[in-house]
């Protein structure tokens, strides 16, 4: 490989070709602050806090390749001026309210101000236009606080190709939003969040839902319940500074019976309830030959996608619900009965790594008999607020057990939180469905990983042979579909999440800064959490689940039976594509 | 396909009708044949020219003389202030302001009786009761127009005219007769800088280009001319579009593309109308698409309209829109040179640098670099405009003083006034003063006093002027078209320009100036683009040359110049005044009372300070304090 050598504060260093200066120096252990900046998905150079001193002029170092000989220096005074000088201009025009921001201690404009001692804001003046908009049940924007680095539109255009927002208007009246100043609710957003995480300062947030769940858990006629994701237990640390990839599923149980919770489930419960019926599925459809591809249709971000962008694979689809709104349902119906409780007066709260499970908890589809499957959705984040709030010692917590029945999960699970976990899950039941007969394989690693795409043909115990493709991120998502419309591929199976590297990494999760980013591999610690508590748990596959199989004898019958179908299977609509 | 002879047939055909178009002294009385021209640019377009081409072609054939007259309708002759204008040949006489109402007596005193309409004579050619040669008064003397060459001397809509002009013969010379890289050197050679702004040498940047081992190459045309006030590249378009047509075709050759994009703003219609125009007269020759002069070379051009925003001039801002994407820049490296219109070694270069292109071909790089100083060759068009008496288009070499323009070709100012500044290089230029005239127009010289070339914007400010209230006025320009991307542009031209409307009102203080000068350094070091990076320099040169009129505005609270309205005020002279009560009359909040034929008086809490009363006063006993 090519290496290129340059001077950079007079220290000589060997990059290699294509590195910018802003690395190399980063290499270096030498701080250039940024915030516009984010690996992959905004290199627009424009907030002009990492210039450095090239000859006679200053540039931005984040897009500037290394050079032969280059002499760079970071930290002179016409650099420190100017760094200075440009955050305050930022600060000028930024509602500096941050005491009761959502990201203080975690804004990057802070700890960029701060670095770079800016004392005092020299410049007053008009603020440009800002604006609250609430419309999204899932992201919140404020605009006054917006700095227009440009990393959300580089997340939900280049990344995840949603294009929901963009610059409107110029220079100083420049704002981030919607294409002609619509609201965000009613664009085509598919609320995944992925804004939020890219977002540096308090801009955009996930719509907090705390105080909901704090009136009905203070509420005598409630009954409430909740369930986790499978993605909290392995990030919901990181937010009381534990090292990333930390499992915490009996803190997290604990502290949520502590907030007072009548109940802990879990959503891995659900999960497994899913496996039943999705797996039942493919293989109907796989006889069948009806629909195929199936698609999963357990991520909102990645459905809504689909009715905005691709109405003619609607049918694609697996009509089975998420496993939290599964789960939901089952607390209204037959978890009510057993325990004799109206379920008007049950309040079921999921905790998501997500923001669009909260748009999804007001589906009309995902309700029964007028009462929603799920009440209230929290975020890992809000949920970790609210731990803070009561005034608890996560980190030392003992671990607690979930409550049962909705609380026993397997491994299969366990793994709906990372990207081919689904998928994974699936041929692990639908194998012995179709063996007839218990395996000994338990893990099928060729689903596994962080490539975009990845695509295998797997052949069943009965000889068929079923082509997958597993994706995260929705740009990967688009070309995927893009190509299965044309004809160049088909599969007949496919498993998608809209976030890159799946729920584990989802917009409801601890924010991590850009620079952080760039050295720890998040998703790869936190997948690694979630397999490690798969391989901890003594059933790994979701049909061996005790408390599943009570419940299909009890009370649903068969998968996919009339009763499922009733409560556990949903539709979907044609949303406008602009 | 037209082949070199047929174009060489053309032009020996076309050539008799243009000899026509040339002054040759001829005593009035003897003419059989006379060429009426006819500005069809967009100054004398506004101000009715189309309607004098219609009743001159009425009139023409009311008196049954179609055969003895032709009505041309050509580019702008530069004299935009004089407008209408009218010349007519062999005689060469330049009629001004030129009314519809005049083109019976025009066409029955001139044309029909061989007595020239004196009364719409320009003054400035009429001397001991004779009607001179325009081109011998001041304005025209000084010129040498090479850019401008074919304006206002041939009809733009019509090929064969340019080609009898030598058209196409470059192109001709270019594809028979050099390799690529002789193009290129011939045209580093003449030390030809890009006319756009930026003033790097042209020859440099097609040789980048020509470098890159790519299929897809672009040569683009920069169209977007946005400085308030520089319009020299409309005029080209306007008045010779086919020069930019055969330059860009010559520079598609040199570099190795295909393909050129004009990008022009929508809202110069008769200019994108006769580019397009010119564009199809130029492909049914064969002069533009697969085998140009049947020599097997593909070049095709076509034409992007801009929706004038100023930051779309900047090179990757322009690239962006052509691609349909939002006109904002990218940083730069890497250049378009190496990776540009969709990521593929694009040139940009300027209107008046293409219009360049073909005489250096010709006539040869050493005739070229003989024009200029050292290292600004050739020559320039410059708009003039503000407080001188010629307003117009201008080209002077490159080498000229700031006096020369100003007062010699401009001039001068008009109303016995005194010069106080020059703006040059538009928004994005510094201003000059006083001591400056004698200094040499040219790249490097105007960069160095804290101005710079720019498109060639020329604004003349006399003593009325309040130079605060310029810096005020182009910083609001640059605010208003900061593409809003980088922090230091966005918001800082808006804080810049707070502090100047701070200042005009009366409200500044000593600190502000410091603040003012860290923050323009500070958008001038660390913007994005060129719109940022000069955005500060009306700012810094009135602070370096005018420093004493901003404390008169900081700490007496005054506009020497009486020109910020909230520092002024205005009062009548009791002695001066006659009581004649039209200041009061014409007052429009009834702050001014008084009886007649005794003073009036103004109530300075009621008097917004539109300066009617001024104007309108016939004793000059309005002042201002």
């Amino acid at each position: 490989m090519d290496t290129i050598k340059l001077t950079i504060d007079g220290i000589e260093t060997e990059v290699s070709k294509g590195t910018t200066v802003l690395e190399a120096a980063r290499g270096l252990d030498i701080n250039i602050p940024s915030l516009c900046y984010m690996k992959g998905i905004n290199h627009s150079s424009s907030c002009r806090v990492c210039v450095v001193e090239v000859g006679p002029r200053l540039i931005a170092s984040c897009t500037l390749k290394a050079e032969e000989g280059m002499k760079i220096q970071t930290n002179t005074k016409k650099v420190r001026d100017a760094r200075r000088t440009t955050v305050e201009l930022l600060l000028s025009d930024h509602d500096r309210e941050c005491l009761s921001c959502s990201r203080s201690g975690g804004c990057e404009l802070q700890t960029v101000a701060s670095g770079l001692n800016v004392r005092t804001v020299s410049f007053t003046g008009e603020k440009s236009h800002h604006e609250k908009d609430l419309s999204s049940p899932s992201i919140r924007r404020d605009s006054a606080k917006c700095i227009k680095c440009g990393r959300c539109i580089g997340a939900c255009g280049t990344m995840q190709t949603v294009h929901a927002i963009g610059f409107n208007h110029r220079g100083f009246d420049t704002t981030v939003g919607p294409a002609f100043d619509r609201a965000l609710g009613e664009s085509t957003c598919v609320n995944c969040g992925q804004c939020i995480m890219a977002c540096p300062v308090g801009a955009l947030t996930e719509i907090e839902n705390i105080s909901d769940v704090w009136n009905a858990l203070a509420d005598p006629s409630k009954y409430v319940v909740v369930q986790p994701a499978p993605a909290v237990r392995v990030a919901l640390g990181e937010e009381f500074g534990m090292p990333v990839g930390t499992r915490v599923t009996g803190k997290m149980a604990a502290a949520l019976r502590k907030l007072g919770f009548d109940k802990v489930f879990d959503t891995n419960f659900g999960a497994d309830l899913t496996i039943m019926e999705e797996g039942t599925e493919l293989l109907y459809r796989l006889n069948s030959g009806e629909n195929l591809p199936l698609m999963t249709s357990c991520c909102p971000g990645w459905v809504k996608f689909v009715e905005h962008n691709f109405p003619n694979q609607l049918n694609n689809l697996s009509t089975c619900k998420s496993p939290h709104e599964m789960e939901g349902a089952m607390i209204k119906s037959y978890f009510a009965q057993k325990m004799g409780l109206d379920p008007k007066n049950i309040v079921v709260v999921s905790i998501m790594p997500c923001t669009a499970k909260k748009y999804e908890g007001g589906r009309e589809e995902l309700s029964h008999e007028g009462l929603q499957d799920v009440d209230l959705v929290l975020t890992t984040r809000e949920l970790a607020a609210m731990i803070k709030e009561a005034g608890i010692d996560f980190v030392n917590l003992k671990g607690e057990a979930f409550d049962n029945p909705m609380g026993e999960s397997s491994g299969a699970g366990a793994i709906f939180g990372a990207t081919g976990g689904v998928a994974e899950a699936a041929l692990r039941t639908v194998f012995e469905l179709t063996a007839g007969k218990e395996l000994d394989t338990i893990e099928y690693t060729a689903v596994r990983g962080l490539e975009g795409i990845k695509e295998n043909v797997i052949e069943l115990p009965n000889g068929k042979k079923i082509r997958t493709a597993v994706v995260h991120g929705l740009g990967n998502a688009r070309k995927l579909m893009e190509a299965i419309e044309s004809g160049e591929k088909s599969y007949e199976f496919i498993e998608v999440m809209a976030c890159p590297g799946g729920c584990i990494a989802g917009g409801g999760q601890p924010i991590i800064d850009a620079q952080t980013s760039e050295k720890i591999n998040i998703k790869a610690e936190r997948a690694k959490a979630i397999y490690s508590e798969d391989e901890s748990l003594a059933i790994r596959k979701s049909h061996k689940n005790k408390s599943i199989q009570q419940l299909y004898a009890e009370f649903l019958g068969e998968p996919n039976g009339h009763v499922a179908h009733e409560l556990l299977h949903t539709h979907y609509v044609i949303r406008s594509k602009f | 396909m037209k082949l070199l002879t047929d174009l060489e047939a053309i032009k020996t055909l076309t050539e008799a009708k243009l000899s026509n178009r040339q002054i040759t002294g001829v005593e009035a009385g003897a003419v059989g044949y006379r060429s009426v021209m006819v500005c069809g640019g967009t100054g004398c377009t506004s101000s009715d020219s189309n309607k004098i081409i219609a009743a001159l072609n009425k009139e023409v054939a009311n008196h049954g003389i179609e055969d003895k007259v032709e009505v041309v309708r050509t580019g702008c002759f530069g004299l935009c202030e004089l407008g209408p204008v009218v010349i007519v040949y062999p005689e060469g006489v330049f009629y001004s302001r030129v009314e519809v109402k005049d083109i019976p007596d025009l066409v029955e005193g001139h044309l029909l009786n061989n007595k020239p309409l004196e009364r719409l004579v320009y003054e400035k050619t009429k001397a001991d009761g004779k009607i001179n040669n325009f081109e011998d008064t001041d304005f025209f003397r000084k010129q040498n127009r090479i850019a401008l060459r074919n304006c206002g001397v041939i009809d733009p809509e019509v090929i064969d005219e340019y080609i009898s002009r030598d058209g196409y013969k470059a192109l001709g010379k270019v594809l028979m007769t050099m390799s690529r890289q002789q193009v290129i050197d011939t045209v580093k050679k003449s030390g030809l800088r890009g006319r756009g702004g930026g003033g790097f040498t042209t020859g440099m940047k097609w040789q980048f280009a020509a470098d890159q081992d790519k299929h897809q190459k672009y040569m683009i045309c920069n169209a977007d001319e946005g400085d308030p006030g520089a319009f020299m590249d409309r005029s080209i378009l306007e008045g010779d579009p086919h020069s930019v047509i055969e330059a860009m075709t010559i520079a598609g050759y040199a570099i190795g593309a295909d393909q050129g994009f004009v990008y022009v703003r929508a809202e110069y219609p008769i200019a994108v109308q006769r580019l397009m125009k010119a564009i199809k007269q130029a492909r049914e020759y064969g002069l533009l698409g697969d085998n140009i002069l049947g020599t097997g070379f593909k070049f095709d051009i076509d034409v992007r309209l801009g929706a004038g925003a100023f930051v779309c001039g900047e090179e990757t801002a322009l690239m962006n829109s052509i691609e349909g994407k939002r006109g904002m820049p990218n940083p730069k490296p890497p250049f378009p040179a190496v990776e540009g219109l969709w990521g593929q070694p694009s040139v940009i270069n300027n209107v008046e640098t293409f219009a360049n292109i073909s005489p250096i071909i010709l006539k040869g790089a050493d005739w070229y670099s003989s024009i200029g100083t050292e290292k600004s060759k050739g020559t320039k068009v410059f708009a003039l405009g503000g407080k001188v008496v010629n307003t117009g288009l201008v080209e002077v070499p490159m080498g000229i003083t700031l006096r020369e323009v100003i007062f010699e070709i401009g001039g001068g100012i008009p109303n016995g006034k005194k010069f106080k500044a020059i703006q040059t290089g538009g928004p994005s230029g510094g201003c000059l003063t006083e001591e400056h005239l004698d200094c040499t127009i040219d790249y490097d010289t105007l960069t160095s006093l804290g101005s710079m070339m720019g498109s060639g914007g020329m604004i003349v400010m006399d003593e009325d002027t309040c130079m605060v209230d310029v810096a005020r006025f182009y910083l609001d320009f640059t605010r208003d078209e900061s593409c809003g991307k980088c922090t230091p542009c966005r918001v800082g031209t808006k804080r810049l320009l707070e502090m100047l409307d701070k200042i005009t009102e009366g409200k500044g203080t000593i600190q502000d100036l410091d603040d003012m000068e860290r923050l323009s350094n500070t958008i001038k070091n660390a913007s994005l683009c060129a719109l940022g990076q000069t955005a500060p320099n009306p700012v810094l040169s009135t602070l370096k040359y005018f420093r004493e009129e901003y404390m008169a505005h900081i700490v007496d609270k005054k506009c020497p110049s009486g020109v910020c309205k909230s520092l002024i005020s205005y009062t009548i002279d009791p002695e001066l005044c006659r009581g004649c009560s039209l200041c009061a009359r014409k007052c429009p909040s009834d702050a001014i009372s008084g009886k007649v034929k005794e003073p009036y008086v103004i109530d300075t809490v009621a008097c917004i300070k539109c300066g009617v009363c001024f104007d309108v006063c016939k004793f000059n006993a309005v002042a201002i304090v």
